[in-house]
């Protein structure tokens, strides 16, 4: 190695410890018993498993797992399904104002959530939504600029020949997408999907102003605040509460890395 | 009949565009001009919620923090996850734990990982302070309206450095090996492979970081929701986001704020706007 790569690596490593640091931390904490929980040791010197079953017992957290996993999988069917739809339409078939319209789209991009959520939480409330998971899940139905523009990508890498001579063979559009673009875009629509999944997981906001106090009905996040005001100071549990909601998400992503950076790069981004 | 699949497929999206977007930004601007609170009939306010938020403190606070939050957030998320790609774009041993180490943080919910950092930060007992009164130091007050705004720029550059260096790694890795070997046979130092070749060749790529950074850091919630929120819908340091949250959907005063996120958005317009001039001007030099 050239000294500059070695300078590299310690530099590197530095940064490691510091990324890494507060997830072992958080797995530390969780496996103290409640007397260690100021003990600043890395390793707890009686280590115990007694915080998971007890976050189960003083707080429905396994309604709160199966909600967040719930709205995560419905709103990945509803991008996967909406947004390659419209980009498969955009990639293939010329009709008027196609290119204006992708463009508007692709503005949206830049529209904060904030200037439009007033107006979607009066239409919920109208609609006696309030108070229900719908909010969460169906604007997943109604595409997006991102997942759009991302299979839209993918979708310009298969060649047009290919629909072409089905549509002479006389396919209908909807058959020339699900036989032949959807099965071509696994990884696309893989990456796709990790993307659609984290982003309803991790959601706050939504779930805060939809879903603000109901532990039966509610979200992981917003019952982690609420666990967060009402047991505060009880980092241990805490901790292993943090862990459990973390702790999907880090194995997928470990499972999936090579989808995942695949995903990024291939948004075109760069 | 292809005309109507072609409308069939692209419904959700123009459902979505008219009513999910581009309605609910006319309703927005709409409501900003009455005083609602969903209970009883909106009524006609004027500019009124406009011209009231200079002298509503709480709003002018969110909204120097909010400038303040992204003046430090944005340049160092940018330069760090620059740094981090270029670090990790060597050959050098165990590339692919250090790639899954930066990037951890940015997948992990900021709502849990949150919780983390409060204790981190926490005034008795917390993880930081403790090592200060070890070695002898008085506790800080880390969530304190003082120091809260450099606390909670840390975690967010924490928690976003991954994204910006996967994006910065594919532009690095796109970059032709020859490049940088005639600039060696031609005796260029580092830096000046630096100044040179790398930075031109990601300029697009900063430049699309930057915009994107910009318009995350004046949307910042999770983490000053978790760590900085105290009784009554307040915070010890409160943006913009935050703000709007409290008016709309604690105290349900809709004409507010919608003002505040019509604001919001043209200092978000302008920014990208500023951002894509000087692009432009940039480019045009180069």
């Amino acid at each position: 190695m050239k000294w500059s790569d070695t300078l590299a690596f310690a530099v590197l490593t530095l940064g490691a410890v510091a990324m890494m640091g507060p997830f072992v931390w958080m797995l530390s904490t969780s496996l103290k018993p409640m007397a260690e929980q100021f003990d600043m040791a890395l390793i707890p010197h009686s280590p115990t498993l007694q915080n998971y079953p007890q976050l189960f017992q003083i707080m429905p957290f396994h309604l709160l797992l199966w909600n967040s996993l719930k709205l995560a999988m419905l709103s990945v069917v509803g991008q996967l399904l909406t947004c390659s739809m419209a980009a498969f339409i955009f990639a293939v078939v010329r009709f008027p104002f196609r290119n204006a319209l992708f463009i508007l789209l692709l503005v949206t991009l830049m529209v904060p959530a904030q200037i439009t959520v007033i107006p979607q939480f009066i239409i919920f409330k109208w609609l006696g939504l309030y108070g229900t998971q719908a909010p969460l899940y169906l604007p997943s139905f109604l595409g997006g600029a991102f997942g759009t523009f991302l299979m839209r990508q993918y979708f310009l890498t298969i060649p047009i020949e290919l629909a072409e001579a089905a549509r002479i063979d006389g396919a209908s559009l909807s058959r020339i997408f699900f036989t032949i673009y959807l099965p071509l875009s696994k990884p696309a629509l893989a990456a796709f999907a990790i993307f659609s999944f984290l982003f309803s997981w991790n959601d706050l906001f939504s779930a805060l102003i939809y879903l603000p106090s109901d532990m039966e009905k509610t979200t992981l996040t917003v019952g982690l605040a609420l666990f967060q005001s009402q047991y505060s100071g009880q980092w241990t549990l805490m901790m292993a509460a943090a862990l459990l909601s973390v702790a999907p998400i880090i194995v997928m992503f470990l499972a999936a890395q090579r989808h995942f950076i695949q995903g990024i790069a291939m948004s075109g981004f760069r | 009949m292809e005309r109507w699949w072609v409308l069939a497929f692209l419904a959700p999206t123009l459902v979505g565009l008219l009513l999910g977007t581009f309605g609910s930004i006319f309703a927005t601007v709409g409501i900003s001009f009455t005083d609602w609170d969903l209970l009883t009939p909106a009524k006609f306010a004027g500019v009124s919620n406009y011209v009231g938020l200079p002298s509503d403190r709480l709003f002018m606070k969110s909204l120097w923090n909010t400038l303040a939050f992204s003046g430090l957030y944005v340049p160092f998320t940018v330069a760090l996850s620059l740094l981090v790609a270029m670090g990790l774009n060597r050959d050098i041993p165990g590339i692919s734990l250090f790639r899954t180490a930066y990037f951890l943080p940015t997948v992990s919910s900021p709502t849990a990982v949150g919780l983390l950092w409060t204790w981190i930060y926490a005034e008795d007992h917390g993880a930081l302070n403790a090592m200060i009164t070890a070695v002898g130091g008085d506790p800080v007050s880390w969530l304190g309206p003082k120091v809260a705004l450099y606390s909670i720029v840390i975690v967010n550059v924490w928690g976003a450095i991954g994204g910006g260096m996967i994006i910065f790694l594919a532009g690095l890795q796109a970059i032709p090996k020859e490049y940088y070997e005639v600039a060696r046979i031609d005796g260029a130092s580092v830096w000046q492979r630096l100044a040179y070749v790398t930075i031109p060749a990601l300029a697009p790529s900063i430049f699309f970081q930057t915009v994107l950074t910009t318009i995350n850091a004046f949307q910042a919630f999770d983490y000053i929701y978790i760590l900085t929120r105290i009784g009554n819908g307040n915070s010890t340091m409160p943006t913009l986001v935050f703000s709007i949250y409290r008016s709309g959907f604690r105290f349900f005063r809709m004409g507010d704020a919608t003002a505040q996120a019509v604001v919001l958005t043209g200092i978000i317009l302008a920014l990208t706007l500023v951002y894509f001039r000087l692009q432009k001007r940039w480019g045009e030099q180069a």
